[in-house]
């Protein structure tokens, strides 16, 4: 469980953040939205502990994120998998790598890497471009691989930060029903997006933002602002 | 423990080698810094064989009388030879001095065939003494000067004052030498984390990226710190490798100039200990390098 208590954020005095209260549960399907500039992305860096809250705290289980420590942090990201609008895949390595990296920083074995990674690469698709390069993949190709990155340590959670801003339709539906697929695995999703479209498809929770603040937070919702 | 070392060392070797362009530049900067160093260093190996060379000139020449008797001379001769700041003393004889001046002109038969005109001793035998440091012929000069030394002598030759004031000199040029070594060794330094720096900075992004999926503080830096090693290594070997030609090149032109010194050689009979030298060098200023740089990028 997620609990945001009293949360806010600025920047220089200009506040990115104010005043949220926000309960997600384990294994819900969640939609950010809201124009840029309406704080989605701030509260998926709060979330991540990427940026720290100007006050407020928030929980993940019983665990609070705005007092982890340095050393605590990497463990706290590994229990949640994030994929990013620009994908965040590392270069100079290969798919197969891309994704091995998620397991090769929590310490797996070698032999579970090999087996895992390239389970998880079929998942996504991208079993047959395991030994390409980023720079060889298609955009949706890539973000295939960041999802398969973001679930390969099986995480109680996943964000996803406008995951299909850089795609065409096509490969946006295949993204999303991606994280659908593994949202009925059990899995929390947290996905940020302002695509219209999409929120009306999937019918889940929705939370709307404008300047900062929830102004909008219903079961089934739709896209409205 | 060991298979996330394992895993660092194969990540920064693989980093290494997949950003050629990257690792050949920051290579090429730090070999030329590595160069630099090198350079002063053999500079000053050149600067400390020509002061050792004029220091092994100083002597003090002992002229006797002719009828001092050879016992008596070379009992001095002993007496001089125990003393702690004397290296060397080499006895001249009267005939030996002859044999020299015959020698010196034997191309000159007026000069010879008038030396045959003399009769018996005419070339007074000298101690010719060497001193270990310019700074101990005082004693020596003191020690001859004895009054049970003093009826024996009939001159006492020194060289002191030329050498005194050409040591000055050297051990000037030494000096500013050293200043201006540390000076250029900083530059060096500053350099190679500059260019670390900007090899970091080109790969903050993926930095960026291996915190936020997770990775701890020493498993992202440890790659890099490998390949600030790798720099390191192989800077120091490539700047070896072309110092070689150099010094062979140039080692005849230098020996023309100071005399007694075969850069050539000195190079070749050093070349691990000095290329020990680079390699320590290049490779802390390496990993420290890394590990300054890249620390901006870690705080995500």
């Amino acid at each position: 469980m997620i609990l945001f208590s009293n949360v806010s954020k600025y920047y220089n005095s200009h506040p990115a953040l104010e005043g949220i209260n926000l309960k997600i549960s384990q294994g819900e399907f969640v939609s950010i939205v809201g124009q840029s500039g309406a704080g989605k992305s701030t509260l998926l860096k709060l979330l991540i502990a990427e940026e720290a809250p100007t006050q407020g705290r928030i929980y993940l289980d019983d665990k609070e994120i705005t007092s982890i420590s340095r050393t605590e942090l990497p463990y706290l990201r590994r229990r949640i998998g994030t994929v990013f609008q620009d994908f965040k895949l590392l270069a100079n390595r290969t798919a197969f790598e891309n994704v091995a990296f998620a397991m090769e920083v929590a310490g797996s074995p070698r032999k579970e890497i090999a087996q895992d990674v390239p389970q998880i690469l079929q998942l996504v698709g991208l079993e047959q471009k395991a030994g390409q390069f980023p720079r060889e993949l298609s955009g949706g190709e890539q973000q295939r691989v960041a999802i398969a990155r973001a679930l390969v340590h099986q995480p109680d959670i996943i964000i996803a930060d406008e995951p299909t801003g850089n795609l065409d339709p096509l490969n946006t539906w295949d993204v999303i029903r991606l994280l659908m697929k593994i949202h009925e695995l059990g899995t929390t999703i947290i996905l940020a997006t302002h695509d219209r479209e999409i929120i009306n498809t999937i019918n889940k929770r929705v939370i709307s933002f404008d300047k900062g603040r929830v102004v909008r937070d219903e079961e089934g919702g739709r896209y409205i602002l | 423990m060991v298979n996330a070392l394992g895993r660092v060392f194969k990540t920064g070797m693989r980093h290494f080698w997949r950003n050629g362009w990257l690792s050949t530049a920051t290579i090429s900067v730090m070999a030329l810094a590595l160069a630099m160093i090198l350079g002063v260093l053999l500079v000053s190996v050149l600067m400390g064989a020509l002061l050792d060379n004029l220091k092994s000139k100083l002597d003090v020449s002992v002229y006797f009388r002719l009828d001092t008797p050879e016992e008596e001379i070379l009992k001095m001769k002993n007496d001089v030879l125990a003393r702690p700041e004397v290296k060397r003393v080499e006895y001249v004889s009267s005939d030996d001095a002859l044999a020299r001046f015959k020698d010196r002109y034997k191309e000159d038969q007026t000069i010879l065939a008038s030396l045959d005109e003399l009769d018996g001793k005419i070339f007074e035998a000298s101690l010719n003494i060497g001193a270990r440091n310019p700074e101990d012929f005082q004693p020596i000069v003191d020690f001859i000067k004895d009054p049970r030394f003093v009826p024996l002598e009939s001159k006492v030759q020194e060289n002191r004052d030329v050498i005194d004031r050409l040591s000055a000199v050297i051990t000037g040029i030494r000096v500013v030498g050293f200043g201006v070594s540390i000076m250029l060794s900083a530059v060096a330094v500053l350099i190679c984390f500059n260019t670390i720096r900007m090899a970091i900075y080109t790969l903050r992004d993926e930095v960026n990226i291996m915190k936020l999926v997770g990775g701890t503080n020493w498993f992202v830096r440890g790659p890099f710190l490998v390949e600030g090693f790798a720099y390191g290594i192989v800077s120091s070997l490539v700047t070896m490798v072309l110092f070689y030609p150099l010094v062979f090149a140039l080692s005849p032109s230098l020996a023309r100039f100071f005399p007694g010194v075969n850069l050539l050689d000195y190079f070749v009979s050093n070349f691990v200990l000095l290329w020990l030298i680079l390699l320590v060098a290049g490779t802390v200023i390496g990993v420290f390098g890394s590990m300054f740089a890249i620390r901006k990028y870690l705080r995500v």
